[in-house]
């Protein structure tokens, strides 16, 4: 009896929560209006690509998912060199205040983004890199989540293999990157899940960087369409799953790592 | 210098310096920004720009848009939708570790699944789930015999409806963590209990919630300083309607900087919600230590 109420709320729970998404999967392959039909229902009738159609050739969404592409994949791979470059030293490099730095550091993790974005917009702004991609992407190329990710995973790679390699005569750029980066693999990939997430879903800061409809990422695009489109639920609601689709899908093929590291995150710090 | 340290700095520098120049600096800027009258004309001649002390906090404290509305509202989004985040978070998470439970990892990764979305997209499928005619959730409670809410037309509604979008994006990032925490706790703990004659329900009290108490400091801190940038879903479902009843604290940053450019104004409205979330953090971590 126990095990049934149990199984019972496991499955309430789990179709509660998928609810919202499998809506919005099923009202983007409706025809316009279907979605606002009295009384209303759960599957379309005749499904149809129209509001895709729509949202590709018209009003040229590919491009915005191109935007979304390119900053989230720059800003994957170049901080993912930075960060772990950092978080090397952190871990494995002895020099004169480094358990300080990496302090202030850990730090400023209570300060929200929002209390440097008005002085960011000017540097931008100074530097002419508003309404570009590397305005999005730049502030992104290090985040001090990531260093700390990799420092704490690099802490368990023995000392003495370092040694080993340094006696053989390997030079520092070479033992952070044949050495230490392979065996780092799984948090990198982590990580890599992280940041690509964090820049694909992210809002405000495009909002406030990018002026051009042409260069918007998908949430600003998304965003801005609803304002002349608040009525035509089915192209929202196809616009919405062309913009979580990508993650979601990346999400349940890299699972393992990424829940793997955000039990890493937590539980060590 | 050591070679080690020599090492040290090269591999520092461009983590260090995009940190420095395009977070540290800014936000010490910010600061600076705070306390002069940097708006549109300032944009236009830097000469313009006068330095103005705290009258912009004393501006911002005294106006009602920004202290009886914006922050309250955001404190309200806070403190209401945090614990019940935090209370969905550790339902789930006793449920999918539950020793009964089946098929945990499916349940795990649904449950999960909403982390991972896009909130602008999720905001915009709550706006239309929560259509007084045409929406699901008006149609479930007109099935139980309730009358239709227009939920976000509806000043006592808005933020309700709101939290409910952030509980159900964000529970399962919580849940997590828990569920670490739940599998750090020893079995002998749970055996001594049930020897002693304690219940299930005694268990938890006295074994579960104590032993998750270093979980609980970590989600709440989390939870707090996310939610207490509330910006996206207002953005999105409500505009900060109706009657300002859903305006945050970084969506009036947002619309008093980068659309009025009154940026010394803003300056200050972020500094004083940098203040607000250093507090909660700080409060928190007094409430554990006390335990």
């Amino acid at each position: 009896m126990k095990k049934v109420l149990l199984h019972a709320a496991l499955i309430a729970g789990g179709l509660l929560t998928l609810f919202p998404l499998l809506w919005m999967v099923a009202a983007s392959f409706m025809s316009r209006g279907e979605a606002t039909t009295y009384p209303p229902h759960v599957l379309p009738h005749a499904p149809t690509l129209a509001q895709y159609r729509e949202l590709f050739v018209r009003l040229q969404i590919g491009r915005a998912f191109l935007s979304s592409t390119t900053i989230a994949v720059v800003t994957t791979l170049v901080s993912l060199l930075f960060n772990s470059m950092a978080g090397y030293a952190f871990a494995k490099l002895r020099f004169r205040g480094r358990e300080r730095t990496f302090g202030l550091l850990l730090a400023a993790l209570v300060i929200p983004a929002q209390v440097g974005m008005l002085p960011l917009f000017l540097l931008m702004k100074t530097l002419g890199l508003v309404n570009t991609y590397w305005g999005v992407i730049i502030p992104s190329l290090a985040s001090v989540f990531g260093i700390f990710l990799i420092r704490q995973f690099m802490l368990s790679i023995p000392q003495e293999l370092l040694e080993a390699a340094r006696i053989d005569g390997a030079g520092e750029l070479r033992i952070y990157w044949s050495v230490v980066m392979p065996l780092a693999r799984p948090i990198l990939a982590t990580l890599a899940i992280f940041t690509f997430m964090a820049s694909w879903n992210d809002f405000m800061w495009p909002l406030i960087v990018l002026s051009d409809q042409s260069r918007y990422t998908l949430p600003v695009s998304l965003a801005n369409l609803l304002g002349e489109h608040a009525q035509d639920v089915e192209l929202m609601m196809a616009g919405s799953v062309v913009t979580v689709l990508p993650v979601l899908a990346l999400f349940l093929f890299l699972q393992r790592y990424y829940i793997a590291g955000l039990m890493a995150g937590s539980v060590k710090g | 210098m050591s070679r080690e340290a020599r090492a040290a700095v090269l591999f520092l520098t461009p983590a260090l310096v995009v940190l420095g120049v395009f977070f540290f600096i800014p936000v010490i800027a910010g600061f600076a920004l705070s306390v002069t009258d940097f708006d549109l004309y300032s944009i236009g001649d830097i000469r313009n720009l006068r330095f103005i002390a705290l009258r912009n906090y004393v501006a911002v404290l005294r106006s009602e848009i920004f202290f009886w509305t914006a922050f309250v509202n955001t404190l309200y989004f806070a403190l209401v939708g945090g614990p019940l985040t935090v209370a969905a978070s550790l339902g789930a998470a006793l449920l999918v570790n539950a020793k009964a439970a089946k098929f945990k990892p499916l349940f795990r990764t649904v449950y999960f699944a909403p982390v991972v979305t896009t909130l602008v997209a999720v905001g915009i499928v709550f706006r239309f789930l929560y259509h007084p005619r045409f929406g699901i959730i008006n149609r479930a409670l007109e099935g139980i015999g309730l009358q239709p809410v227009d939920f976000l037309s509806d000043p006592r509604w808005a933020m309700p409806a709101i939290i409910l979008v952030a509980v159900w994006k964000n529970f399962g990032y919580n849940m997590i963590i828990f569920i670490a925490g739940l599998q750090n706790i020893p079995d002998e703990l749970y055996e001594a209990a049930r020897i002693d004659g304690a219940g299930e329900w005694k268990q938890f009290r006295h074994v579960t919630l104590p032993m998750l108490g270093p979980t609980f400091l970590f989600v709440g801190i989390v939870t707090a300083i996310g939610y207490l940038q509330l910006f996206a879903e207002p953005y999105v479902m409500t505009h900060g309607g109706p009657l300002n009843r859903t305006l945050s604290a970084v969506m009036l940053m947002y619309q008093e900087g980068f659309k009025w450019w009154r940026m010394g104004y803003a300056a200050a409205i972020a500094f004083l919600l940098f203040l607000v979330i250093a507090a909660a953090t700080a409060l928190q971590m007094r409430m554990q230590e006390r335990r």
